[in-house]
């Protein structure tokens, strides 16, 4: 189960997408969560999928692949749709049992908050499947660059960040080893109440955090002897450039952004809210 | 290339109010002279100090008591650190814990970005260093989807890459397969050869310690023993006695000596044990 989170899972492949500027690649996922927000009623969701789709197709990251990270929020989502779908009332009551009952602007809000999440996930999934972790922070790093002015310990920030994502895949295989082990020694990770299953996790995060500490100690000094000693003199193998592609990227994005306002202005402009 | 006079290191444990509770003397009065491009094999008991030692060449550590030299350059000196760091490349044990970067060749490129290389010269020096270890053409892969020998030849990329003179390898081999182990070795003794660099391989496989030009045995943070590995392996009593093993075909000769076969001392491989047996049966 932990091993589906493909958040920080670099997929290689020759694309324009993985080609591009990771800061356009950070200001197009940060532009297309606000645009979910934005989206109102199906045209808004129509103009988001056509995108996100447009999108995935050209990242050549097989779709299997790229809904892997949604098998993690899997129960998220259910508890909102559900939540959204018996407790919001509406107009009209479209089925009833007992004291549950379906509106249909319950209904239509669960579907819209639960699209609203996949695309969420899968946007930023295309983000981290396409740009290396290196990249991202780089580009993190760049984007933020103007705080460092604040003291704002950019590169710090930026490290952390590349290095959790590189230790991420590698501390959830241990994770799974160490279950396994503690399984075999007839720990009980399954059943039982959430405070037999909370206690029933300290044996498996004590090992973790133990060998979590060591790596941390080993790479630290690994850095060290490799001469690292902050951002300070630092060049970079590959520093940022904006190419053609890139602007013509953001050209798009900004495209993209403009018509989802352009239709939710229209959309609340004749009132039709729903279909 | 390296040089210790007196070299001593405690670890010392602090209490809470910061005292020091007790010391233990890890690195005891060693004295070394290693010479530029000689392959030298550091060998030693669990716990006999071998990666304290080998932490004071890269100045990770700094002597209590005495001096050690890389290059001429005292690393008690603090603005040599990364003069002395860049000079004396150090691979760890463990290849998960050393790799930085999430793709290859990122990774062989930041010893070069710390040390301030231009953007062009890195590219250049990473291609190099992934050619020398023989990964070429693993430098757009994940390190994580490498096997355990090949990632330590990427760490091995990783050190190439900064320029060293000498390259400190410390048990690189303990956690691989006999075929990593075997590449890794190879890389280490290929680039010693070629490129002319100084090899400091800590180990416990003594297979990997004849082909060495020098051995030195540490015991109780003491440099006990050295010379040529077939000075050292003809002495096998002693080196039971340190608790270490000697390679196969030293301890059959030697077992073999005891039962009054006249064979020389100091044998170190499986074929000239077989040429020494076939020479006596033929004077036979
Ligand atoms: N960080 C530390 N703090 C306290 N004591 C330490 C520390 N590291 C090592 N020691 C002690 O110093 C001594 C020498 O350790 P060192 O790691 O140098 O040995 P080694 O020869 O490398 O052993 P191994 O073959 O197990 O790697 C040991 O007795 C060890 O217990
Ligand atoms: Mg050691």
């Amino acid at each position: 189960m932990i091993r589906d989170i493909t958040l920080g899972q670099y997929y290689p492949a020759k694309s324009v997408i993985h080609r591009l500027d990771p800061r356009v690649k950070l200001v197009t996922t940060m532009i297309f969560i606000v645009s979910l927000f934005v989206a109102k009623g199906i045209m808004g969701y129509l103009v988001a999928t056509l995108f996100l789709g447009a999108v995935i197709r050209m990242s050549k990251v097989p779709f299997g692949y790229m809904t892997k990270g949604l098998r993690a929020i899997v129960m998220l989502l259910m508890i909102t749709v559900i939540f959204n779908l018996f407790l919001i009332d509406g107009d009209f009551v479209l089925w009833r049992f007992g004291f549950l009952r379906i509106t249909d602007k319950g209904l239509k809000t669960a579907v819209f908050m639960a699209v609203r999440l996949i695309y969420l996930i899968l946007g930023s999934s295309v983000m981290t499947l396409t740009t290396t972790p290196n990249d991202l922070t780089d580009g993190l790093e760049k984007l933020l660059g103007p705080l460092k002015r604040l003291h704002v310990p950019v590169h710090e920030i930026a490290m952390m960040m590349s290095i959790a994502l590189r230790f991420i895949p590698i501390l959830l295989e241990e994770t799974d080893k160490i279950m396994k082990a503690q399984i075999a020694r007839g720990a009980d990770f399954e059943t039982g109440n959430l405070i037999q299953k909370a206690k029933a996790m300290v044996p498996l995060l004590v090992p973790l955090f133990i060998s979590a500490f060591r790596r941390a100690n080993d790479l630290a000094m690994a850095m060290e002897a490799r001469c690292y000693h902050g951002g300070n003199g630092r060049t970079k193998m590959k520093p940022l450039h904006y190419q053609r592609r890139d602007r013509a990227a953001y050209a798009v994005v900004w495209g993209y952004f403009v018509l989802m306002i352009a239709v939710k202005w229209s959309t609340s402009y004749y009132a039709v809210m729903w279909l | 290339m390296v040089r210790a006079e007196g070299l001593t290191f405690y670890y010392e444990r602090l209490d809470e109010e910061g005292n020091v509770e007790s010391k233990k003397r890890a690195v005891d009065h060693v004295d070394l002279h290693i010479r530029p491009g000689k392959f030298i094999a550091i060998l030693g008991h669990n716990g006999s100090g071998k990666s304290t030692l080998a932490k004071h060449i890269n100045a990770i550590l700094t002597p209590a008591e005495g001096t050690l030299w890389v290059d001429g350059m005292d690393t008690k000196e603090e603005e040599k650190l990364w003069d002395i760091r860049q000079d004396a490349g150090m691979v760890f044990q463990n290849p998960d814990n050393q790799i930085i970067g999430t793709v290859v060749e990122e990774d062989v490129g930041f010893g070069p970005e710390n040390l301030g290389v231009p953007t062009d010269e890195i590219w250049k020096r990473v291609e190099e260093s992934l050619d020398a270890v023989g990964m070429l053409k693993y430098r757009h892969h994940s390190p994580n989807k490498l096997s355990g020998g090949q990632k330590q030849r990427v760490a091995i990329a990783g050190v190439m890459a900064m320029h060293p003179r000498c390259i400190v390898l410390d048990e690189p081999t303990a956690m691989l397969d006999p075929n990593g182990r075997k590449s890794v070795i190879q890389t280490a003794q290929r680039l010693n050869r070629e490129e002319g660099i100084t090899i400091i391989l800590i180990t416990h496989y003594m297979e990997e310690v004849v082909e060495a030009d020098h051995v030195f045995v540490m015991d109780e943070g003491r440099v006990v023993m050295e010379g040529s590995p077939r000075q050292v392996f003809s002495q096998v009593e002693e080196l039971k006695k340190l608790r270490l093993d000697v390679p196969q075909a030293t301890l059959l000769a030697f077992e073999l000596q005891k039962r009054g076969v006249r064979l020389p001392d100091g044998i170190l491989r499986n074929e000239e044990l077989v040429d020494e047996l076939c020479r006596l049966k033929s004077k036979m």
